[in-house]
């Protein structure tokens, strides 16, 4: 029950929304409702997880690998919880962040749906089932993305469409050839099969899987389309992308890898490794010519996408355990970065970093809140950032991986400098002429950014319970025999 | 568009395709057919109204909102599922009833029939609501 | 036959990539129109392609699981199609709504100022 409730709820949202199709204070409402149903639902289904090792739920009362099961582990069930956390903050957000004809065209529905997708690709056992998920949260996110027909928004769209249904058609692919060689697309009883085929010949599939998810995770060299089409939508949007989109893509990595690829993964794993430094180094390369702050983001966006590889690419527990732990970091982190974006574009009314000004003084509260989430993206210690990158190094390290280290620690501090860019130009530069002091913040806008900075204050207080839960997630990831006892497939 | 003959056909075809996709969707539960399949029935039968007769008239022919039917047929669908977890079971897990019912015999309907009702709804609203998109600028 | 599909599934997979380098909108579509019918297509084969029944049980008569054709494949690519087909109209609207705003379907004439700049 606690298992499908993720999903249920953001869809009757969905529903009820569509049916009072024009009422949008009843659609904010159902929205913020919602989500803190599902908020509470999630945390629930974290201990009960924590507690358990894996709860699974056949559907439909169909046994594996016949019918879809769901499972979740520790991994899933954190991932769980910071979508419905994300989704919370992004309705309270999109209160004022958000104009009133998106909203009259569905808004709310749609980032329901995405919420489903989402929830349902973290959950799943079973491959097609992963893929409908994606195509459910994929296609909430096109509509999200083209809202509003912008030109701008136009150009980036069809490079964020494009893209994405290619990475989906390769997927199909994989999920296809999988099937023919295994006759099953249960994730346990795929692994179960692959675990007997002679490595060499996975190579093929497995390097499918890694375009696709690569794709969709916004991986070296397939990224273009991120920082093409994620500045265009309104930075409610655009932050909730961040947050969710992406991961699902990273976590689709890390899940078929270390699940149905557990055995004879070694000959991939150099590939990923690669690639995940040459996606630290172009995403922050790409950052420092950039003047407009979203897009600015955007780029940053990408280079973080290659520490969170560095997990499946090393496969180790520590590795692993790292990621996960940058995984958190970097949602938090990141959706508040945009959020603080939207707040000074808002107050500047301008994105052009040469063009903004003076927001210490406009705002120091504004200001505080942008310093924690720069300080962890950039990794200042004592902040979560920092841990979270000294994990994966210390992983790298005791791999022997030094050339990958020395990556990580250069991208870190173009990171710090490009983020010291941002303070620079738009916070501490004085305004060429007075201008007029802009009114106070709305509540809406302000209080998801001071929850978040909050919850990075909070990871840097108890990052070592943190960890621990981290590394048990890890362990579990890991183990696929007993992902595979759990699902109690019916031979 | 203003064809005469057209108009013509398309009232009398229009009830007439709405009745087949009903037949589609009862009998899709043991045989080919099924909500999807009928759903798309009823969306073609309100395009070819909409070619006869223009947006506009079919939309007050329709009543509600394209995206309000693809709503209601998602809350059904949902519920369809959370039915089978009274038993309890799990979600989606089929619930059949046998009851005797005047004149038919017995009546033997269940929840994935209630499903396919949503998806039948879902369908025809999404595929309505874009026609209408491509018909109206 | 089952070679025979395999050259059908690549080519169209070549087909849908070429068309996909092309500049215009249309094209690119109709590529990715063509890229998911190879998958569908490639579902299909890789399931095991042999003469049998419809795997339809029916009410009377005694039609056993090994008798019928493999009825995974054809759900999954039944669902594929109801996918793509909802997502090709989308990228249709997208793709004509953007030839609106821009006046071309060059992808290279839509760009915004920020990319030119």
């Amino acid at each position: 029950m606690l298992l499908v409730l993720p999903i249920i709820i953001p869809l009757v949202i969905a529903a009820s929304c569509l049916i009072a199709l024009r009422r949008i204070v009843l659609h904010q409402f159902l929205t913020l409702a919602g989500c803190i149903v599902l908020l509470a639902n999630a945390a629930l289904l974290f201990m009960r997880v924590r507690h358990a090792g894996y709860i699974v739920l056949p559907i439909g009362s169909w046994p594996a690998p016949f019918g879809i099961v769901f499972v979740c582990d520790v991994f899933s069930a954190m991932m769980v919880f910071m979508t419905a956390l994300i989704g919370l903050l992004i309705a309270i957000y999109s209160i004022a962040g958000v104009d009133a004809a998106r909203k009259a065209h569905g808004f709310y529905p749609l980032v329901n749906i995405l919420l489903v997708g989402v929830n349902g690709a973290f959950l799943t056992g079973d491959l097609f089932n992963l893929y409908v998920w994606f195509e459910v949260l994929l296609i909430a996110s096109f509509v999200l993305m083209s809202l509003g027909g912008e030109r701008r928004q136009m150009a980036g769209a069809i490079k964020y469409v494009t893209l994405n249904l290619m990475s989906s058609a390769l997927f199909l692919t994989a999920a296809g050839i999988l099937y023919g060689k295994a006759g099953t697309l249960n994730m346990a009883h795929l692994a179960l099969a692959m675990r007997e085929s002679p490595p060499e010949t996975l190579m093929v599939v497995e390097m499918l899987f890694l375009t696709a998810f690569g794709i969709k995770a916004a991986m070296f060299p397939l990224f273009f389309w991120l920082p093409a089409a994620y500045h265009t939508p309104p930075v409610a949007v655009t932050a909730l992308f961040s947050a969710l989109l992406t991961k699902v893509g990273v976590y689709a990595i890390i899940r078929v890898f270390a699940l149905v690829f557990g055995h004879g993964v070694e000959a991939a794993l150099p590939v990923i490794l690669v690639l995940a430094g040459m996606t630290m180094i172009t995403g922050v390369l790409g950052a420092v010519d950039q003047y407009d702050f979203r897009r600015l983001l955007s780029f940053h966006m990408v280079s973080q996408i290659g520490y969170l590889l560095i997990g499946p690419g090393l496969f180790t527990p520590a590795a692993m355990a790292g990621a996960i732990f940058f995984m958190i970091h970097i949602i938090l982190t990141k959706t508040a970065l945009f959020l603080a974006c939207g707040i000074a574009g808002r107050l500047n009314g301008s994105f052009q970093l040469k063009e903004m000004h003076g927001l210490l003084r406009a705002s120091p509260i504004l200001a505080a809140l942008f310093l924690i989430a720069a300080g962890s993206l950039a990794g200042v210690p004592p902040l979560p950032g920092f841990f979270a990158k000294l994990f994966l190094l210390l992983a790298a390290f005791s791999e022997g991986r030094y050339a990958l280290a020395a990556v990580a620690l250069a991208v870190s501090f173009l990171t710090f400098f490009s983020m010291l860019k941002i303070w620079n130009e738009a916070f501490w530069k004085t305004a060429p002429q007075p201008v007029a002091p802009a009114g106070p913040i709305p509540f809406s806008l302000l209080s998801p950014l001071v929850v978040l900075c909050a919850l990075i204050l909070l990871l840097t207080l108890f990052g070592h319970p943190f960890h621990e839960v981290c590394r048990t997630a890890a362990a579990q990831l890991l183990n696929s025999d007993g992902y595979i006892a759990a699902v109690r497939l019916q031979l | 568009m203003n064809s005469l003959i057209l108009q013509i056909a398309a009232r009398y075809l229009h009830p007439l395709l709405l009745l087949y996709s009903w037949f589609l969707l009862l009998s899709g539960h043991n045989d080919p057919g099924g909500g999807f399949t009928g759903g798309l029935v009823a969306a073609a039968s309100f395009a070819l109204y909409m070619i006869a007769y223009g947006v506009e008239q079919t939309r007050r022919a329709l009543r509600v909102d394209p995206l309000q039917l693809a709503g209601a047929g998602l809350l059904i669908a949902v519920l369809s599922g959370l039915l089978g977890m009274f038993r309890p079971a799990a979600f989606l897990t089929g619930v059949w009833i046998a009851a005797p019912f005047p004149v038919w015999g017995v009546l033997d309907a269940g929840t994935p029939m209630l499903f396919d009702l949503g998806v039948y709804l879902v369908v025809m609203g999404v595929s309505i609501k874009l026609v209408f998109t491509f018909a109206e600028d | 036959m089952t070679l025979i599909l395999a050259l059908v599934v690549g080519g169209l997979y070549a087909a849908g990539l070429y068309m996909m380098l092309r500049r215009s909108l249309i094209k690119i579509l109709l590529g990715l129109a063509l890229l998911s019918h190879g998958a569908n297509l490639l579902i299909f084969t890789a399931g095991g392609l042999t003469r049998t029944h419809a795997p339809l049980l029916p009410s009377e008569g005694a039609l056993t699981l090994a008798q019928s054709a493999d009825p995974l494949p054809q759900a999954l690519i039944l669902t594929a199609i109801v996918i793509s087909f909802a997502v090709l109209v989308f990228a249709l609207a997208l793709f004509r709504k953007t030839y609106e705003t821009a006046q071309s379907d060059d992808v290279d004439l839509v760009k915004t100022e920020d990319e030119e700049s």
